[in-house]
């Protein structure tokens, strides 16, 4: 039975394709990002200096020099913090500034405050710091063959897979490695802090984690939390990169604010942010998976091990959802799989949207695709066969019953729409004349768990002001990166109000006046601040219920809200005119609204429990070209089916859907980040770091909402979460990459292709085939 | 010589006059930190994410032409005469989105934001310069333009609407009154900048160039800056003297005269590429692959050549096709083979007072067949792992002359020298084709970085010199970008 509000009562809000709640002042220049905020009066500019060596001592630093640049008001290390020199999200281990010795290449080893940006920057060049260097562990081998880990190993495990791989008629065994990813924001990270009266601070942070910035600064300049209050309009991007990776620039900020009570903004260019800041984890897997004839997955063992970089951050959830999608949507009856948490001497990796589940994704993805070749099979059969059942079959490796799991219509109707059977038989045609350009086509699908796994994340505040004019002003703890939580929360709210979205003012977060927020991450952003407006929303509805009530001496359950007016039997008026009758009334017109997500229970020592609320799902068809002689490959088309629910905002959750696909896509193809043998990043900035073009993107790029889709759980309005699930669909372009090399052996190997399938990857895995190696 | 010491160009439709200002400026930071017009951002630096595009009028041929360039590794000088628009000039001024904006929201093609003054900037360029509709000609407008949110499907719906409505703007109406407020700017004359001793010049002739830099051995020749801006926003370098080319007349024609396509030093890489490939169509792809739009509208095909990258992406055409180089000083004037320019890496055969005045590149011969390919790890706007250029003379199905060079595989674009002696008299049958491989393979030990492996690089120019030999045969020119889905 389902409770949500039938669409034909909806009114003029939810569910309605309406524009990003800042389009116009995005195409005009005039939405404002920290840098572009008015500067304040005697601003001082910070530039951070690097450590250029990977791991060693720092024997001394003279920084005489930085001092006396010109225009240098201050130089601050790690003497400089009246508090702790720490800045972690998690376990203590980030220091803000480098203290006698430097952990990778690209730590924060001073700040220098001046009173232009050059200035700032020219003087971090002057210092001189001498180094013991000590051999660092750059790679996850290395880190392995040292046992130097970040944390200690997590393991899942069902059944018994070793029996059962050992009883299988097959057995396959194999190595995969999957890069990390940068964020690439547009917007390099950025904080401008400004002293209050008191001893205070104001801090505007392109951060996706206001209450974990107000957390850091306040322990590392020694203040209560509320001396603190921190400020974003917006973020240029964040994608995860801002949710733990924006603390260390307003930290240095409010260090330089607090000790020279001046306003200080550190802005950093692209080569810092790069260098200095965390990104996806890299990843490797060996597996080996017993299967039957039909290609039923029966036991299977996979051994991960991901690149951390020098501290845990987020390594810890980010592993442990790694494990948590491994199944991706296939049932695993016998499964272990042990994740092993890499210290290296590299920058510290981070989340980044999907947060763990991609790498996961990818590795069973292609065990399926080894396991047809094996078969000779269609990839697509032996996905069917090992999807999820709706009845039995359907219980995942950490114990968590599937229910209104669709992927097999989703997956029917999207193998018609794309044309997927016909298309890969004329491929397949084509590809035996061995053709100079090939072509490849895979289907995959997407099953990712929604809710942080870390339980009590899982809630938002929101608070909602009602003016006596009528006009509202809606505050939560979500944060705009571009997602458009913002206008979908505002959609929530005027629907609740049944006035226009324009009576609804969206303002920036701000931990003042929401305070103990959770990061706008995990695809939770507007279940759950959604629900919290809603709920604030409520409260003032019941209120002003009870007015009209009064008024019109009948039952506050008798009071409708409807198209800006409230009205009871034959009595109405406007919504502005019962606002103004509850505040002489002596009526509250504000509320807070909290919400908490129901249902999800996760016991983390076992790896056990229902640790997400429901799951968002997916499928994509993609086919790509290969030119066997360079390598090089191109993206011809791409078909996506993907189930947002009941959608709160239509045109926001395709944006979502296809950008997701291209930054995955660009996961797995040209995105190389390329560290030389010193551990030093040699691919830092545009010219190097190459993420996907206009031209990239196929012509024929079909992306359809589901039109069944609908969420069983109560969630707000019914809607799915989308901000993560969509990079996954990608996964496709890779398969569909393999399955084009693949036709150079006439199919019967499948090609060692790592990840990013950058054109040397492909070629030398198409000389692999050539010179007949890498058999099964 | 007569010169003026400020720059005068319009900011929008305002004229300005900047005197002595910073050579080395960029207009981003003159448009964020002078004039406090946020609207542009910085994204990156160094002319690869199009966050920074502005747009520039110049008067051309009694109209406006509108290109868009990156502001900023564009110094702040090169604006003398110009119009430049931003972002924040597109709205009419009863407060009316344009065109390109208006379809920007309607199709949802922002999402954070960032990216889009860029978007919008490029769009606009495209809207004045009637750029058509197909995807590829969008995508080439466009490439030079990164967004990380959209997957750019959205963009590609909000430009197709906007280019299709296009009606004209508040810009074509005004148009005879800006080309008056930029001929009443009267920058004819040319520039001399001493900011607190950093120089700048920008003459007019190329005997006021050469003497110049005669008695400024120091000078630092820019023509569109596209690398040398970078060594100002990214290497913090102090350049004394900076010598403009961009404003000698001579320096920005293209002739064709004497068997010869005669091109200016100072012509950029939009028009230089356009002319080349009407005679060579191979350059297509070459070109478009070439930066991005608003690179190719400032680079130039002289700074292409003598900064001398190992990699720059003309300069394997150059060689294989024998153009020869004019070099110009105060005393002298001298020819030079292009493949005898390059020495060694980031060495060329240029002292200083000389300079690059021109760039002559033969005419196709009866019986040649010129074939490039470039090989990157993104398609558009990256840069080579390998290059491959190939002339030959071919007379009744075998080679007669070849001349091959690749960038990407040594120091400097290289000859392939035994490459091109297996070629002569070779049928570019798969056999003999064999042979020519592995003449290939001595020619060349590359290096490995993050564009390439040295075994990667030495595959890749096996397998260019199998395509072209498979192009031969079969006659047919296939290219990966244009291949159809099944």
């Amino acid at each position: 039975m389902l409770d949500c509000v039938p669409d034909k009562e909806l009114t003029r809000t939810v569910r309605h394709p309406l524009p990003h709640d800042s389009a116009v002042r995005h195409v005009t220049g005039e939405a404002y990002y920290v840098d572009d905020i008015p500067e304040p009066r005697d601003l001082l500019h910070v530039w951070a200096a690097l450590s250029p060596h990977a791991c060693a001592r720092i024997v001394s630093a003279d920084l005489q020099a930085v001092s006396q640049s010109p225009g240098v008001v201050g130089v601050f290390d790690v003497n400089s913090i009246p508090g702790v020199n720490d800045c972690s999200p998690t376990i203590g281990d980030d220091p803000v500034f480098a203290q006698s010795r430097v952990e990778f290449a690209g730590q924060v080893l001073f700040a220098v405050a001046a009173e232009t940006e050059q200035q700032a920057r020219d003087a971090c060049r002057q210092a001189r710091f001498e180094y013991e260097l000590e051999k660092p562990v750059l790679t996850i081998n290395d880190a392995l063959n040292r046992e130097s880990y970040v944390l200690p190993a997590s393991t899942i495990r069902k059944g018994d897979p070793e029996e059962a791989i050992e009883h299988a008629v097959n057995r396959v065994t194999g190595t995969l490695e999957c890069g990390g990813q940068d964020h690439f924001y547009l917007e390099g990270q950025a904080a401008m802090v400004v002293p209050r009266e008191g001893g205070d601070f104001l801090i505007y942070s392109s951060t996706q984690h206001p209450s974990e910035v107000q957390d850091l600064v306040a322990k590392v300049l020694d203040k209560p939390l509320n001396a603190i209050q921190v400020e974003v309009r917006r973020m240029g991007g964040g994608f995860g990169g801002k949710e733990t990776q924006a603390a260390q620039w307003a930290c240095i900020a409010a260090v330089v604010a607090n000790s020279t009570g001046r306003p200080a903004k550190l802005r950093l260019d692209r080569d810092i942010d790069m260098l200095a800041t965390g990104k996806r984890h890299d990843f490797r897997f060996e597996y080996d998976v017993g299967f039957d004839d039909s290609g039923r997955i029966q036991g299977l063992k996979v051994d991960m091990a991901s690149r951390c970089g020098y501290s845990a951050d987020l390594s810890r959830p980010i592993n442990d959802r790694a494990l948590l999608h491994l199944d991706n949507a296939y049932y695993l009856d016998n499964v272990t799989a042990t994740t092993r948490l890499c210290r290296t001497n590299t920058v510290s990796n981070t989340a980044f949207r999907g947060f763990g589940a991609p790498q996961g994704m990818l590795c069973i993805e292609r065990i399926i695709d080894e396991i047809a070749c094996y078969l000779k099979k269609d990839p697509l059969q032996i996905r069917r066969l090992n999807y999820y059942g709706k009845q039995t079959r359907n219980i995942t490796p950490y114990g968590m019953r599937m229910t209104g799991f669709e992927i097999r219509s989703l997956t029917s109707e999207l193998v018609e729409s794309s044309d997927y059977r016909s298309r890969r038989s004329a491929i397949r045609r084509a590809n035996r004349e061995c053709p100079r350009i090939c072509h490849g086509i895979a289907l995959t699908p997407v099953k990712f768990g929604i809710s942080f796994t870390t339980t009590h994340f899982n809630q938002a505040h929101a608070l909602v002001h009602v003016y006596t004019d009528g006009s509202i002003h809606l505050n939560h703890g979500g944060t705009e990166m571009g997602q458009g939580l913002f206008i979908k929360v505002a959609q929530v709210v005027a629907e609740e109000f049944s006035v226009p979205l324009s009576t609804v003012k969206i303002t920036e977060t701000n931990t003042s006046r929401v305070p103990n927020t959770s990061a706008t991450a995990a695809s939770s952003g507007s279940d759950v601040n959604g629900k919290a407006a809603q709920d604030a929303a409520l409260k003032i509805k019941k209120r002003l219920c009870e007015v009209a009530a009064k008024k019109w001496n009948t039952r506050p359950d008798a009071v409708q809200f409807m198209r800006g007016r409230v009205v009871a039997g034959g009595n109405s008026a406007s919504f502005p005119e019962i606002v103004r009758l509850a505040q002489v009334s002596r009526v509250p017109l504000s509320a807070t609204g909290h919400y908490r997500t129901p249902k999800i229970i996760w016991d983390r020592s076992k790896m056990r429990g229902r640790p997400f609320f429901y799951f968002g799902t997916g499928a994509a068809v993609s086919e790509v070209a290969v030119d066997r002689l360079t390598g090089e490959y191109r993206l011809c088309r791409v078909d996506i089916l993907h189930d947002v629910g009941k959608s709160l905002n239509p045109a926001v959750d395709m944006g979502q859907i296809e950008g997701g696909f291209v930054q995955g896509a660009g996961w797995l193809t040209s995105e190389e980040l390329w560290w030389d043998d010193k551990g030093n990043l040699q691919t830092h900035a545009p010219s190097t770091y190459k993420i996907p073009t206009i031209g990239d993107v196929p012509e024929e790029f079909n992306v359809q909402i589901w039109d069944r889709g609908i969420n069983q759980e109560n969630t707000i309005y019914r809607s799915k979460a989308v901000g993560e699930p969509p990079l996954m669909l990608a996964i496709s372009v890779y398969s569909a990459i393999c399955d084009a090399v693949s036709s150079l052996s006439d199919y019967q190997v499948w090609p060692n292709l790592d990840a990013p399938a950058t054109p040397e990857r492909v070629l030398m895995a198409i000389n692999d085939i050539k010179n007949g190696g890498n058999a099964q | 010589m007569q010169s003026v010491n400020a720059i005068r160009f319009l900011l929008g439709d305002q004229p300005q006059t900047l005197s002595n200002p910073p050579p080395t400026m960029t207009v981003l930071e003159y448009l964020r930190k002078t004039e406090h017009m946020t609207g542009t951002k910085e994204g990156c630096a160094e002319g690869d994410c199009g966050a920074c595009t502005v747009v520039l009028g110049r008067s051309a041929y009694g109209k406006i032409q509108y290109r868009a360039v990156n502001s900023c590794i564009m110094f702040v000088p090169f604006l003398h005469g110009q119009q430049l628009i931003t972002v924040e000039h597109l709205k009419t001024s009863d407060g009316e989105l344009h065109a390109v904006q208006l379809a920007m929201v309607e199709e949802h093609g922002s999402q954070c934001g960032f990216c889009t003054p860029g978007f919008i900037m490029s769009m606009f360029a495209m809207y004045h310069n009637q750029c058509p509709t197909d995807r590829q000609s969008i995508d080439n407008a466009l490439a030079g333009n990164l967004c990380r949110c959209t997957g750019y499907a959205p963009i590609v719906r909000a430009c197709r609407k906007a280019l299709k409505s296009a009606t004209g703007d508040q810009f074509d109406r005004r148009e005879s009154e800006t080309l008056g407020s930029l001929s009443a700017l009267d920058a004819c004359s040319s520039v001399e900048i001493n900011a607190n001793g950093q120089k700048y010049f920008a003459p007019r002739t190329t005997d006021d160039l050469a003497h110049i830099l005669e008695s400024h051995p120091e000078s630092r020749i820019v023509a569109g800056a596209t690398d040398v801006g970078l060594w100002v926003t990214k290497q913090r370098r102090y350049l004394e003297t900076v010598v403009y080319t961009g404003a000698v007349e001579s320096l920005i024609r293209i002739d064709i005269e004497d068997g010869y396509i005669r091109i200016g030093s100072a012509v950029t890489i939009s028009d230089a590429m356009a002319v080349l490939a009407q005679h060579y169509d191979s350059l297509d792809e070459l070109f478009i692959r070439y930066g991005s739009d608003q690179i190719r509208n400032l680079a130039t095909l002289g700074g292409n050549v003598a900064n001398g990258s190992p990699i720059g992406d003309s300069l394997p055409a150059l060689v294989a096709l024998d153009a020869r180089l004019l070099i110009t000083s105060a005393q002298n004037t001298r020819t030079v083979a292009a493949e005898d320019f390059f020495i060694d890496y980031g060495k060329q055969d240029l002292t200083p007072g000389e300079f690059l005045e021109r760039i002559d590149v033969p005419l196709p011969q009866e019986r040649q067949i010129f074939r490039i390919f470039k090989i990157s790890k993104r398609f558009h706007q990256d840069i080579s792992a390998v290059c491959g250029a190939f002339s030959v003379t071919v007379r009744a199905n075998r080679v007669q002359a070849a001349r091959v060079c690749y960038g990407g595989m040594a120091a400097t674009p290289l000859r392939a020298r035994n490459c091109e002696t297996a070629l002569i008299g070779n049928s570019l049958e798969p056999k003999g084709i064999e042979q020519v491989r592995k003449a290939l393979d001595l020619d060349f030990a590359p290096i490995t970085d993050f564009r390439g492996s040295s075994q990667y690089r030495s595959a890749v120019a096996a397998g260019l010199l199998e395509r072209f030999a498979h192009e031969l045969r079969s006659g047919e020119r296939i290219s990966l970008w244009q291949v159809q889905h099944a």
